[in-house]
């Protein structure tokens, strides 16, 4: 099986303090694959180097046979690469419709066009429908984004990105903060828009992680600790030690049953 | 016909009658500063980067328009093209070295630039150094209209104003527009989306380079002078308080705030002299305090509340 991102000897240092060291994380095309760890692991951080937000110390970053380690982050996304954030991120003043719109603005719209109307947009608004009818949003097209729930906010997220037609996606706890409903509905609709790409994810939620991922690493104080497939993971006695004695709520590994 | 074209058609007819009740170089003054400072909100009130050096583009127009029309013969309306061109340069030139930093960063390479512009100018002998660049004439209109009448150099001011406001009304509503909206609500994400954000900010600082010289050329041909205060750092900071008080990110928020001050000032100047800026300052302070969207901004909130208990009783 061929890898699509795959990173060698990945460091970050903050002023002496490493944050990540020394990952080497190979992410498999077509799965869903999660990176997992307790609080302050270095889960972000990693995030922030794959997409480039923040500039690795060391280490290099291959992105479909392509170094992308002096990559600009705007030109990732533009390669097929596109994250989400960790804090919901939405363009909050902007309508549903709009937001998903931006997205598809960048790829098949003017953006620099300061002398056109508005109005020439509205070509885009029939594929952002069907994006919104997608994570099933279509209702609250015309609700600014700010006035929406959390996890409603998440789907307008994860609209936005697949406006992007990404082949690789970065989810950074995409299930965080939410209820149960809202937590199985964006399970599923994570599930359902992996047909086709691969997906990278940072799951605190076990019961998500057995549920759809294909293959888990496990981020421990900057550096991989383990990688397999749940059963795997979860049956690792170092794993089971890095969680114990974490006061992460969601953290406790095992506790989402048989893969 | 909805309440925003009517407001629009009001506007233009008190543009039209103001002449008969207020002294058109008066009218001309405020219109100027209400150009620069609605130039100047596209920058802060709609792509969220302050810059505080903005008078560079206001005064390098006025002395661009006024060298071509007082020593090259130009005809006013080139000395008006002119000078946006030339703010527009400057601003595109000050824009790509400034945008390397954010916030107050930011701010104070805009600072410095326009200090630096500032400082060229008082040594070069083109710009009349402290004395200004006097007899700039005003000259005829495409050939046709004397502007050295002032009524009709009024009506020039207030043609421009209005193409102008109808120009930010366009560019933020444009497509251009709208990517600088989702840059300035949420910038991390327009650059997850591969928007080469950087690239958006340059251009709408160029944008209003340009329009801040359109006003700059307007005052100096109106004028018929250029000095050096239409490049100090405090017109920088004046702008930014007409755009405050007056309430960012509206339309009429920079001009009602420009006609503010400059009132104020031409109010208070030979009364209160140097207690002047003091004045104005205690005024911002204030506004700032109580109206935290500015004049324009806490009108329409109240009026949305009236409208809103009408509705409710009706
Ligand atoms: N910009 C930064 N400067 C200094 N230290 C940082 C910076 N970003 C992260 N860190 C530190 O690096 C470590 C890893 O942080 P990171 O946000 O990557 O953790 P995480 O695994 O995502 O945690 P969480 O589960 O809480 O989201 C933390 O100790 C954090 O304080
Ligand atoms: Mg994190």
């Amino acid at each position: 099986m061929t890898h699509v991102l795959e990173t060698a000897g990945l460091c970050k240092e903050f002023g002496g303090f490493r944050a990540v060291s020394d990952v080497s994380l190979k992410v498999r095309e077509g799965d869903i694959h999660a990176l997992i760890g307790p609080n302050g692991a270095g889960k972000t951080t990693v995030f922030n180097l794959l997409t480039k937000f923040l500039q690795p110390t060391s280490g290099t970053i291959v992105l479909e046979g392509r170094d992308i380690t002096g990559e600009k982050p705007a030109a990732l996304a533009r390669q097929g690469m596109v994250r989400s954030f960790q804090i919901s991120a939405t363009f909050p003043d902007l309508t549903v419709l709009e937001n998903v719109r931006v997205a598809l603005q960048r790829r098949s719209a003017p953006t620099y066009a300061f002398w056109l109307p508005g109005r020439v947009l509205d070509r885009l608004n029939a594929r952002a429908m069907e994006l919104l009818e997608l994570v099933d949003m279509q209702d609250f097209a015309q609700t600014r984004a700010a006035d929406l729930s959390y996890g409603r906010k998440r789907s307008v997220e994860i609209a936005t990105t697949l406006a992007m037609e990404p082949r690789v996606m970065l989810l950074d706890e995409p299930t965080q903060g939410m209820g149960h409903e809202d937590v199985e509905r964006v399970t599923r609709l994570i599930k359902r828009v992996s047909a086709g790409r691969t997906i990278l994810m940072v799951e605190h939620n076990m019961k998500v992680v057995s549920g759809i991922c294909d293959r888990i690493s496990v981020l421990q104080r900057g550096s991989i600790l383990a990688e397999g497939s749940y059963a795997e993971v979860s049956a690792d006695p170092r794993v089971l030690e890095a969680y114990m004695g974490s006061d992460d709520a969601d953290g406790d590994i095992g506790a989402g049953g048989e893969p | 016909m909805n309440s925003r074209t009517l407001l629009t058609l009001a506007g233009i007819a008190a543009l039209a009658l103001a002449p008969a009740f207020v002294y058109p170089m008066l009218m001309v003054k405020l219109l100027c500063f209400a150009i620069f400072a609605s130039a100047f909100n596209l920058m802060l009130g709609y792509t969220g980067l302050l810059s505080f050096g903005h008078a560079m583009f206001f005064g390098t127009a006025g002395y661009i328009l006024g060298l071509g029309m007082k020593h090259l013969g130009w005809s006013p309306e080139i000395g008006l093209i002119a000078g946006m061109a030339g703010a527009g340069l400057l601003g595109f030139i000050a824009g790509a070295i400034a945008i390397r930093r954010e916030g107050i960063y930011f701010a104070m390479i805009t600072l410095a630039i326009s200090q630096l512009i500032y400082f060229l100018a008082m040594q070069t002998d083109w710009t009349g150094r402290d004395d200004g660049l006097h007899g700039i004439p005003r000259g005829r209109l495409f050939g046709l209209i004397d502007l050295e009448n002032d009524l009709a150099l009024y009506g020039l001011v207030a043609v421009c104003f209005v193409l102008a406001l109808a120009a930010i009304h366009r560019i933020v509503t444009s497509p251009f527009g709208q990517v600088l909206t989702a840059i300035r609500e949420n910038e991390p994400r327009a650059l997850s989306l591969g928007y080469d954000v950087a690239r958006y900010k340059v251009l709408a600082f160029t944008l209003s380079a340009a329009l801040s010289g359109l006003a700059g050329g307007l005052k100096a041909l109106a004028l018929s002078y250029e000095s050096l205060n239409d490049l100090h750092w405090s017109l920088s900071g004046e702008v930014v308080m007409m755009c405050i008080l007056g309430g960012l990110g509206t339309l009429s928020g920079p001009v009602a705030g420009a006609f503010f001050v400059i009132l104020l000032q031409n109010f208070l100047a030979d009364k209160v002299g140097e207690w002047l800026s003091v004045i104005i300052g205690l005024v911002f302070l204030f506004c700032i305090l109580a109206m935290r969207k500015g004049f324009v901004g806490e009108l329409s909130q109240r009026l949305a509340g009236l409208r809103g208990k009408a509705r409710a009783a009706s």
